[in-house]
């Protein structure tokens, strides 16, 4: 994944940096699943390495050029970028080790979720029951966000046929 | 040994603080505005590693309940990266669709490019 | 020509799969691993797929516009309706075990009709955005 977002980065063909993301997403998407998460992993997969690259196609071949140009040496960009990420490795050094029980994440809702599941909701997987049942408001939340993303898309590429050719200036 | 112990133990911190930083430089250093959207997405999903690396137990499973396992990875962190993979589709599909306006009215997807257009009407109104 | 009639055999072959599987994601979303994102995402995929090998056009007389426009919105309805059902029945907002007389079994209903709700909404979402990306191609065809 390193390599790819190196090349990714250095590359200046729009095509190619598009395939790579999706390669990319595939990759994230095996480690999601050495991690454990496997609907994750398959949402991760359909969503990243499907409709995310056929969308940037999309867009490519509507936009129609091809290749980024590096004006000056990015120094300051850098810099920053160096700065933010020394930043983070200072801060996570406080975070708990990989794979630790004691960890907070495994202590206070998740063991009444798992020990509870059986009687409350008796569904085997954990995660649909805690996005459907125990956290159902967020997911209405969240399906209404993709629902005004479409609303939004449709507002901005709509075509109004006579209009058009006179918008471009 | 406790130097390495520890850096051992945070090894999936240190990649998701590289795949971190280089998609935030992506998004500062490119030009063009594609490339600043696929910058974006790498930072999501470097993201998406930070909150679930930590929910992961070397010795459980997959969170779906059933009698031959006793010990789960956290669930808790799925569910919130799931929301988190749709509204970041959505928003990338909302930037593409800008990205497409953009390039329909300034003839260009280059950043500097499209500044410089707009900085030229203000100096002739000025002048 | 050839190239077009091999893509085309293995699209009539393959499409059909995709939506069984999009379908068996969706339902067996509280067994395994799925649900409705990743349901509504392949079903999305498998129509973006008709549409990228059979052209635009014939992609929209299967699935015409208005129907996908209307399944965005059909989807974020059935899972407020699902809330307001609670509401009816005596719970709060969203409360599933009101939904039968078994709190057990009204939460099976209640997450199935969400997770319906949510796959409809999704792809119907994908698939419009896909819908306008390409149609914007072609000029004046609307």
């Amino acid at each position: 994944m390193v390599v790819t977002v190196w090349v990714i980065a250095r590359s200046r063909n729009l095509f190619g940096v598009i395939v790579l993301g999706g390669i990319y997403s595939f990759l994230m998407a095996t480690v999601l699943v050495a991690m454990d998460a496997v609907d994750v992993a398959m949402t991760e997969a359909a969503v990243g390495a499907g409709i995310s690259t056929v969308l940037f196609l999309g867009a490519l071949h509507l936009c129609r050029s091809e290749e980024a140009r590096p004006v000056t040496k990015p120094w300051l960009p850098l810099f920053v970028s160096g700065a933010v990420g020394a930043v983070l490795v200072y801060g996570t050094l406080g975070l708990p080790e990989f794979s630790d029980p004691k960890a907070p994440i495994h202590t206070h809702v998740v063991p009444r979720y798992l020990n509870e599941m059986k009687q409350e909701v008796d569904v085997p997987n954990v995660v649909t029951a805690v996005l459907a049942s125990y956290r159902g408001y967020d997911t209405l939340g969240e399906t209404t966000v993709v629902f005004t993303a479409g609303a939004g898309v449709i507002a901005l590429l709509r075509r109004r046929r006579r209009n058009s050719k006179d918008d471009k200036a | 040994m406790n130097t390495t112990m520890t850096l051992g133990g945070h090894f999936t911190y240190f990649i998701t603080i590289f795949l971190m930083i280089a998609g935030l430089f992506i998004v500062i250093a490119r030009g063009n505005l594609i490339k600043k959207l696929i910058g974006l997405g790498i930072f999501q999903t470097s993201v998406y590693l930070l909150y679930i690396a930590p929910g992961k137990l070397v010795g459980g499973t997959a969170p779906i309940l059933s009698d031959a396992f006793s010990v789960y990875s956290s669930p808790l962190p799925h569910v919130l990266i799931l929301t988190a993979i749709v509204v970041g589709v959505a928003t990338l599909a909302l930037g593409l669709a800008l990205v497409v306006r953009i390039r329909e009215a300034y003839d260009s997807i280059e950043e500097d490019e499209i500044l410089n257009m707009d900085a030229v009407p203000s100096r002739q109104e000025q002048a | 020509m050839r190239h077009d009639l091999i893509l085309r055999v293995i699209a009539k072959l393959l499409i059909p799969f995709i939506l069984l599987f999009a379908l068996y994601v969706q339902f067996h979303g509280d067994f395994g691993p799925g649900g409705g994102f990743q349901a509504g995402v392949i079903l999305a995929a498998a129509v973006i797929f008709y549409a990228l090998i059979y052209g635009l056009a014939d992609a929209r007389k299967v699935v015409p516009e208005p129907l996908v426009e209307s399944m965005m919105a059909i989807g974020v309805l059935i899972y407020a309706g699902v809330g307001v059902a609670g509401l009816l029945l005596g719970g709060n907002y969203l409360d599933y075990f009101v939904l039968d007389h078994d709190p057990v079994h009204g939460q099976h209903r209640g997450i199935f009709w969400v997770e319906v709700g949510v796959a409809t909404t999704v792809s119907g979402v994908m698939l419009k955005i896909f819908y306008m990306f390409a149609a914007r191609g072609n000029a004046d065809d609307e």
